[in-house]
């Protein structure tokens, strides 16, 4: 699974218990709010799409990734795009901050330049069903690897939503209908398990009629 | 009071990273004074589960409001005064006493920041996001939440656009309770679908 990049977490076996509390602060310290409000100052000076914002993330390195918090995740993905942008250089940051600055891995995928066309009409309809295509994109998407090759059932036709695989590397963008599409847990994992439905919301382009 | 207590614990690597970014921009002009206080005010006593909580008090009250609420969540919840980023499509799910209902985001963190706030940091750590696709019936259980068998688990990763919120069970004995005091018992925690009321 880490072909497709760390954070496509979901099936991931080996992680542990969940250190779940029934409460905890917003932030826990004064600098993880300072990282929440850098991201958007950079996000909002880069004009960063959701795409692009979530793929600066996803390119760290999966060592880091796995071993920092979430705010630790949003400052590298800040750092990484004001560098990108040029806003600022990794050695100024490094010069400041006294010692090293990791920021994300490089872009992977070849920047899109022709979207192509938008999809006005929902190809699929509520009890429709589909088969997530099996690729294995080089950039972003929003297809988590679990639900991969794997069929289902149209369950919701959402709104029509610009491509994230599209807009995280570049300027085009192709808008599409979106669906929620349930998937029977025993079929997903084939460990027999009962009574368990995943439902994953998914482009047009990641599925076909099944 | 002793001298130790001016100065201050030398910073964490990470904290010094924040520093040195913060420091960048904003001798770049970029970052606007008071911003960072004013993020930290809205998420720490602005928005939190306390407004997702009078959605669901309301919904319990009101069986139109709760029919509206099924049917467009994001209409109803606006009704209450709630919207904004990452509450732009929501759709809301609900519990009964033969389906219980759980929200993950598998790829990042996605969450209904109008009716729930940031999310908590178990919720976007890893394990979460693993195994509640995976294996959610031992995972719920894990948690504090054990279903019965034939109660049947729907799992919503939130992998696109929308946004989930679950509309949980009203708890037996709260018949004469106002709409106030209700909401007071509605948790983060029943509306994530990880705890049942």
């Amino acid at each position: 699974m880490l072909v497709d990049g760390i954070h496509d977490l979901g099936g991931m076996q080996g992680l542990g218990a969940v250190d779940h509390s029934p409460a905890e602060p917003v932030f826990r310290c004064r600098w993880e709010a300072v990282a929440r409000a850098l991201l958007a100052v950079v996000a909002g000076a880069v004009e960063a799409s959701g795409g692009e914002f979530r793929h600066s993330i996803e390119r760290m390195e999966p060592g880091h990734y796995l071993t920092s918090s979430y705010y630790e995740h949003w400052l590298t993905a800040a750092a990484t795009l004001a560098v990108e942008h040029g806003l600022v250089t990794g050695s100024e940051l490094e010069a400041r901050a006294g010692g090293r600055f990791p920021l994300s891995g490089p872009v992977l995928a070849p920047p899109v330049v022709e979207a192509g066309p938008d999809v006005g009409t929902p190809r699929f309809g509520v009890g429709d069903r589909v088969r997530v295509r099996e690729w294995h994109p080089p950039g972003h998407t929003r297809c988590p690897g679990y639900v991969r090759g794997k069929a289902g059932t149209v369950v919701r036709v959402d709104g029509i939503y610009s491509v994230p695989d599209i807009e995280a590397h570049g300027t085009a963008r192709r808008h599409e209908p979106t669906y929620s599409v349930r998937f029977d847990a025993a079929e997903l994992w084939g460990d027999g398990q009962r009574g368990v439905r995943v439902h994953v919301d998914l482009w047009d382009t990641y599925l076909e009629p099944s | 009071m002793s001298s130790s207590a001016h100065h201050p614990a030398p910073m964490s690597p990470v904290e010094q990273r924040v520093a040195a970014l913060e420091a960048l921009l904003t001798e770049r002009g970029l970052l606007p004074e008071g911003f960072i206080e004013q993020i930290t005010r809205r998420y720490e006593s602005e928005i939190g589960p306390m407004n997702g909580a009078k959605v669901v008090a309301r919904a319990w009250l009101d069986p139109r409001y709760k029919q509206q609420l099924l049917a467009d969540g994001t209409a109803a919840i606006a009704e209450l005064g709630f919207g904004g980023p990452e509450g732009d499509h929501m759709v809301v799910v609900e519990n009964t006493a033969a389906v219980h209902n759980v929200i993950v985001c598998t790829l990042c963190s996605c969450y209904p920041w109008p009716v729930l706030g940031l999310p908590p940091a178990w919720y976007k750590d890893p394990p979460y996001r693993a195994r509640m696709v995976r294996e959610p019936r031992a995972l719920l259980a894990e948690m504090g939440c054990p279903l019965p068998e034939e109660v049947e688990i729907r799992v919503w990763d939130s992998s696109a656009e929308v946004r989930y919120l679950v509309l949980p069970q009203r708890p037996p004995a709260t018949e004469v309770m106002t709409e106030a005091e209700l909401a007071a018992l509605v948790t983060r925690d029943a509306m994530i679908g990880v705890a049942r009321l």
